[in-house]
């Protein structure tokens, strides 16, 4: 399928152009997160901003809303040049936005919320009435039958999203920017939101709609604007393209990801790690993790695919010692874990290359030399000192074998570029000499070239008979690189598959389902099921 | 490319912001020697020998509380005990000596010699900085309050051990083998004062310990990134314990030190020490966020403290002018330290 170019696309609806960003360019310390970017928002129409994670959407939209000022490029309003320098600025303008996670506060009412931080005053004082006047009439626009003094720790998440439309609307929004707004939606409220999202088009107003969901994009979609590494990549309208088009503008080419030879290892070596009825309870009720089993073998690559919130990341801490309140046996090259610190679980064998770089994975004061021997400073003890040659030994080592590019092993982690960044992290794991690696979205905001340098390292690694286990929410990945793929929902196991049997479809459906017998039809109940009702919301 | 810039002259640019932060990192001392070039013109007795020995032996006494205190700072807490701190040592050296320990189970009172009781008054240290790390790290209490409560219940036992009063007249008594205190603050080697040796190993200890053993490099890591350093199997809460006995038994030191050259310990010994302290560390480029500064800077930080003070005292300066000046010149300092963390980061831009 065939788009225009987005050149002519411009020409002719230049007149319907309410907000232009124009070559964009946003540099961060070593990435460069949007690389001359134009973007077109149309009046009265949904435009839709789609691309992979590290696309540069978020960033692009931070632009927009005044959150962030570009580093260069400009951005245009009704064809007048506008420099945003806070969202005070942008809303004045007439740009409101929409978190994913919303802002709103729980312990104020539904008016009080709207005019957060521009109250109604009447010499000086706070008009309640005139707040609750206006609240109700914005409310009405929206069909909402709600009191303006209800709490919003009151309301349902959609609800709460609707607070947020009204709050934007109060401010006579002519564009609203809206992050993911159905991800913590029912099937319901989504209908609700695209009621009046149709609603706010015939009013004339401009949404800029940001969605992974691709179906819900062709859906209520009007023009679509893909971004690919932080550069634009395609536009055009929505009536035009169908998914298979949205995904190869999205992912630039055929799939890239490396694959490897399979079947050659799998469960012939011995058993490395072995994980069973872990249980995380939730703080108040449920559980975060649910009678979760598997087994790791040496030299395989296990991947977890899950949903946000799936519990992925939470298996990953209760595997290195975070929770002590988690229940089960983990058993490590045939020892039993007992309630170690992080320390000893690292020193016996496992550890963890976590998903948030920035926050758990470096420290960024220390440099990169600093960084990768974090982990296993006691390997190149002299008497009880560090011995600057073996430091330097094993940096040299690891910056050579993961093809980290740095100038200097001295110069600051803040820095490199995010691949690299994460190579080092990879690099400090690596350097505790572990059996059993854990990667959380080790390809997260890094770039397709550094991504596949990243799933060379795995092979390479597993084939050296390291038991691998990652984390993934990309299914590209998680269908080309592991040996099996085990799903996470919910924080329950719903499916276990090996690498040929394992389809996109198969995985996706396994990854929404809400517990096993949804899926195999076994039975599975517990105890506790019975003792905790309502575990399942 | 978008920017104006050709290559080179972004090469260039980059160079000289990498010129720009080199000097900044040196901004310490290069104020000291700009102080010490600016008091030998005006006051002809501040670049003697003997000038120069007193301002040193007055640095040390703080010097070697603020050797501690970096450890502390480094780790993003802080202490406000150690004047306290130092005081209560001082005070329970001159019971140790005056009165000696008192065991009424056993109806006998225990002399101790003088290494005995600087070994005891320094465990006396690491106590009172292993109480503040275990609110720190047990209670999870912020270090500035729970601190804040050790500097006042210090200074109450302090105030306690001897009623309130002064121990005069530490000399010892030679029939009970407890002689030679003095000679901790008055003593000589190599014609110079003891102190200064002391403060000399301090420092040499502390930057042999920060920059060198696994210990310092697990100190800066958790001062910079607290979970990434519980993820890379540090020990944090262990750490956090150490910083604060090492500054405890740095705060005694400074409180023997200062008894001895009194020869006289005095309930109020130390007050508002812990300021001075963490003036010399924040001088010397330490960020109090935690995870950045080096023990070698506190040194010339409180060099920096130590000439101000005595070089203003040469040129006749009124007391409450010295505090003002002192007060800019920490002000300074913290401004300096943000420009340069902006300037880096320009730095590391313009090179990404």
């Amino acid at each position: 399928m065939s788009s225009p170019s987005p050149s002519t696309q411009r020409d002719i609806s230049q007149n319907d152009v309410v907000l232009a960003a124009e070559s964009i360019r946003k540099v961060f310390p070593g990435t460069t997160a949007l690389d001359r970017v134009n973007f077109n928002v149309y009046r009265g129409k949904v435009n839709v901003l789609v691309g992979e994670n590290g696309a540069g959407k978020s960033t692009l939209m931070k632009i927009l809303a005044g959150v962030e000022l570009p580093t260069s490029g400009r951005l245009l309003m009704d064809g007048h040049e506008v420099t945003f320098r806070n969202t005070r600025e942008a809303s004045k303008a007439g740009v409101g936005i929409i978190y994913q996670e919303l802002n709103l506060f729980p312990n104020l009412n539904i008016a009080e919320n709207i005019f957060a931080g521009r109250e109604i005053t009447r010499i000086d004082v706070v008009d309640h009435g005139a707040q609750e006047k206006l609240a109700r009439k914005i409310l009405d626009r929206l069909e909402q039958p709600l009191s303006p003094r209800t709490l919003v720790s009151d309301l349902r998440m959609g609800q709460q999203q609707i607070v947020e439309i009204a709050k934007a609307l109060s401010q006579n929004v002519r564009v609203l920017i809206m992050d993911e707004p159905t991800s913590a939606l029912t099937a319901a409220e989504t209908e609700a939101l695209f009621q009046i999202i149709a609603d706010l088009k015939a009013h004339g107003v401009a949404i800029v709609y940001i969605s992974h969901k691709l179906e819900e994009l062709l859906r209520i979609g009007d023009h679509i604007t893909v971004l690919r590494d932080g550069k634009f990549a395609a536009e055009a309208p929505a009536a035009d393209v169908d998914i298979t088009w949205i995904i190869e503008k999205m992912v630039g080419r055929t799939v890239r990801t490396p694959s490897r030879a399979h079947g050659a290892v799998k469960h012939s070596g011995k058993e490395l790690l072995k994980v069973h009825d872990l249980t995380l309870p939730r703080e108040g009720k449920g559980f975060t993790l649910r009678r979760v089993s598997f087994s790791l073998y040496e030299g395989e690559i296990l991947a977890i695919y899950g949903l946000m919130g799936a519990g992925r990341t939470e298996l990953f801490e209760c595997l290195m010692g975070l929770h002590a309140e988690a229940t089960g046996e983990i058993t490590l090259a045939g020892k039993v874990l007992r309630r170690e610190p992080i320390f000893d679980r690292i020193a016996s064998g496992i550890t963890l290359v976590p998903e948030d770089r920035q926050r758990l994975g470096l420290v960024q004061q220390l440099s990169v030399a600093q960084n990768i021997t974090l982990a296993s400073l006691r390997h190149y003890l002299r008497s009880f000192w560090i011995s600057d040659r073996e430091e330097h030994d094993a940096v040299t080592r690891m910056i050579k074998e993961l093809a980290i590019k740095v100038r200097s092993p001295q110069q600051p982690i803040t820095s490199l570029s995010g691949g690299n960044q994460q190579k080092v992290v990879v690099a400090k794991s690596l350097l505790t000499r572990p059996k059993v690696l854990l990667l959380d979205e080790p390809t997260r905001g890094i770039d397709v070239g550094a991504k596949a340098e990243i799933f060379q390292i795995i092979n390479r690694l597993a084939n050296e008979g390291l038991g691998i286990l990652f984390v993934s929410s990309e299914l590209p990945e998680v269908l080309a690189i592991p040996d099996r793929v085990l799903v996470l929902s919910r924080g329950r196991v719903t499916g276990a598959f090996d690498h040929s049997e394992a389809t996109e479809e198969l995985l996706v459906r396994a990854s929404s389902a809400h517990r096993q017998t949804d899926l195999l039809g076994v039975e599975e109940t517990g105890i506790r099921d019975h003792l905790t009702p309502g575990m399942h919301n | 490319m978008t920017t104006a810039l050709s290559p080179s002259a972004e090469s260039a640019s980059v160079s000289r912001l990498t010129i720009g932060v080199f000097l900044f990192r040196l901004r310490a001392f290069i104020a000291l020697l700009i102080l010490m070039g600016i008091f030998t013109l005006l006051t002809r007795s501040f670049f003697t020998t003997e000038n120069l020995i007193i301002l040193v032996g007055q640095t040390a006494i703080n010097a070697i509380m603020a050797v501690g205190m970096t450890f502390v700072i480094l780790t993003g807490g802080i202490d406000l005990s150690v004047g306290s701190t130092v005081g209560l040592a001082a005070m329970v050296s001159g019971l140790l000596i005056d009165r000696g320990l008192e065991l009424p189970m056993f109806g006998i009172v225990v002399y101790f010699n003088v290494p005995a009781i600087i070994v005891l008054v320094l465990c006396l240290g690491i106590l009172v900085g292993a109480f503040n790390g275990l609110l720190v790290t047990r209670f999870n209490v912020a270090p500035f309050i729970a601190t804040l409560g050790t500097l006042y219940v210090a200074r109450g036992l302090a105030q306690l051990s001897n009623g309130g009063a002064t121990f005069p007249n530490l000399v010892g008594n030679p029939g009970l083998g407890n002689t030679g205190f003095p000679i901790l603050g008055a003593g000589t080697i190599l014609g110079i004062p003891i102190v200064i040796w002391i403060m000399i190993l301090f420092t040499a200890l502390g930057w042999f310990v920060a920059g060198k053993t696994p210990f310092g490099r697990q100190v800066y890591a958790v001062g910079g990134n607290e979970r990434a350093a519980e993820l890379s199997g540090i020990y944090v809460q262990r750490i956090k314990m150490a910083v604060y006995m090492i500054c405890g038994m740095c705060a005694a030191m400074t409180g023997l030190v200062t008894a001895s050259q009194l020869v006289a310990a005095h309930p109020a010994t130390g007050e508002s020490y812990e300021l001075n302290a963490i003036a010399a560390v924040v001088l010397g480029g330490t960020s109090l966020a935690g995870g950045r500064g080096t023990i070698w800077g506190t040194l010339i930080g409180a060099l920096v403290i130590g000439v101000l003070t005595n070089g203003l005292v040469l040129l006749g300066v009124q007391e409450f002018w010295k505090k003002v000046i002192t007060g800019l010149v920490i002000i300074l300092a913290v401004v300096l330290d943000q420009l340069q963390a902006r300037l880096q980061q320009r730095l590391a831009l313009k090179r990404g």
